[in-house]
């Protein structure tokens, strides 16, 4: 052990670091919501669309689940950009994570979906609502109750994953953390600090969620 | 008026309505009767087209319901109906239970459907219980919620659906009690039911169901004091 740490890089670096950290959570939080609408979109699919919209959702959920997440990304920016269609490291972050949320959380919502007795939908229908009302006023706010906290660990998953931005030139937390490190050759320090604004970054994420269970869900 | 003619339905294979004729005129209260399975429940789902028939059909008012340029959504607001399982949405307090409907298919202001809701909600009793959510209260009380969320349709046909079979014994009383509410206000309604004493005293008319077919139809009294056909007579002799 005869390494010595030098803060000093550190700290005068924070405020670069603070404002790659609002970069993870911006691209977490976007990626998330357009995860919502289309894992909500795919269940959808999946349980009431015609064979050709089932077997489109069902690829899709099954890349998403069943490949690495880094490699979904390099999809977005390698290769797309191997025909000649090049995002930008932040789109290309933001759509392989909404791709990657929208695989696990159609899943979530599937089972959402299937956990509501169908005789919430007959009540509904009963009073003369549409289709499109019943779901939209009965069931898919039980859904989001049932799958809340899946929800949450999507997301503080999807804070950590954004990490994955580094390896197609994103400068959030770990591309920043990557890049001031390999200025000043104190790896060791910088990391080990992203590391800590991760830590307090996900506490953040689950106290705001925690609060937010309880405003929206009152039963 | 409710019209059912030579109705028709089936489950896969099996056949579960086999040829029912019935009418229900304005005002008039009909308990439905007869075996688990033998089809009652199935024609109160199929009157409010919950339920496709297979042949047959059913008028409402004029409107036949199971054709196919039938506006089932605007016929369902005529119709209301209460379950066994009550099915009270549970994310939804209970004025927002009942003012839900009026405001988003009758086009009610919010003001509006809360005034419509709390009027239901006191005519069956429930007017202390407003901000409560469903899940805190008793199956009893759920049940008159349910019957106050039909009702605030302003619905000229309940169908109720064995709304007691689920509530335990020292309930039941409650909510026959706000049926007979209904009776007395002149609503239409067809009860299948299990209780054999509320309908030969709340009924105008009972039917009697067994394997899809209405085996004996009359006036309340008589056909649970005096039934006529075989069957009828060895159902009623099992249930007391």
């Amino acid at each position: 052990m005869d390494y010595t740490f030098h803060w000093r890089p550190v700290i005068k670096a924070l405020p670069d670091l603070m404002e790659a950290a609002l970069t993870t959570l911006e691209a977490a939080a976007l990626s998330m919501i357009i995860g919502i609408v289309l894992g909500l979109v795919l269940a959808l699919l999946r349980l009431h669309g015609n064979r050709p919209l089932y077997l489109f959702a069902t690829v899709w959920v099954e890349i998403a689940r069943n490949t690495p997440a880094l490699l979904q990304l390099f999809f977005f920016g390698f290769g797309l950009g191997a025909f000649g269609w090049h995002l930008s490291p932040f789109m290309i972050v933001l759509c392989g994570l909404s791709f990657n949320n929208a695989g696990y959380l159609a899943e979530n919502f599937r089972g959402g979906f299937l956990a509501i007795p169908d005789t919430q939908i007959k009540a509904a229908r009963s009073l003369g609502m549409s289709a499109s009302q019943s779901y939209l006023h009965i069931i898919i706010p039980q859904v989001f109750r049932l799958i809340y906290h899946p929800l949450t660990n999507q997301l503080v998953w999807a804070v950590l994953m954004s990490s994955l931005g580094m390896l197609v030139g994103f400068r959030e937390l770990s591309g920043e953390t990557q890049f001031l490190a390999s200025n000043t050759f104190r790896l060791f320090e910088f990391f080990l600090a992203a590391a800590v604004i991760y830590y307090l970054l996900v506490k953040i994420v689950l106290g705001t969620s925690y609060l937010l269970c309880r405003k929206l869900f009152r039963y | 008026m409710i019209e059912l003619k030579s109705v028709e339905k089936k489950f896969g294979d099996i056949t579960v309505l086999k040829g029912i004729d019935l009418s229900v005129e304005k005002g008039e209260v009909i308990s439905v009767i007869g075996a688990s399975g033998s089809g009652k429940s199935t024609m109160l789902y199929c009157i409010n087209a919950l339920e496709k028939i297979q042949s047959g059909q059913i008028i409402v008012d004029g409107i036949d319901v199971h054709a196919d340029q039938t506006n089932l959504n605007e016929l369902r607001r005529h119709i209301g109906m209460v379950f066994q399982q009550w099915n009270s949405f549970p994310h939804l307090s209970v004025l927002d239970n009942v003012a839900l409907a009026p405001k988003l298919v009758l086009g009610k202001s919010k003001d509006e459907a809360y005034s419509i809701a709390e009027k239901q909600l006191k005519h069956v009793g429930l007017g202390d219980k407003l901000d409560v959510y469903p899940t805190r209260m008793s199956g009893g009380q759920q049940q008159r919620l349910a019957i106050a969320r039909a009702l605030a349709m302003e619905p000229d046909y309940m169908l109720f659906d064995e709304v007691t079979s689920a509530l335990d014994p020292e309930l039941v009383g409650e909510v026959l009690d706000t049926l007979r509410l209904l009776r007395d206000d002149g609503m239409t309604m067809i009860v299948v039911t299990h209780e054999i004493s509320f309908a030969r005293d709340v009924s105008d008319r009972v039917a009697f169901f067994h394997q899809g077919v209405i085996e004996e139809i009359g006036q309340a009294q008589q056909l649970i004091n005096d039934p006529q056909k075989e069957r009828t007579q060895q159902f009623l002799s099992n249930v007391r």
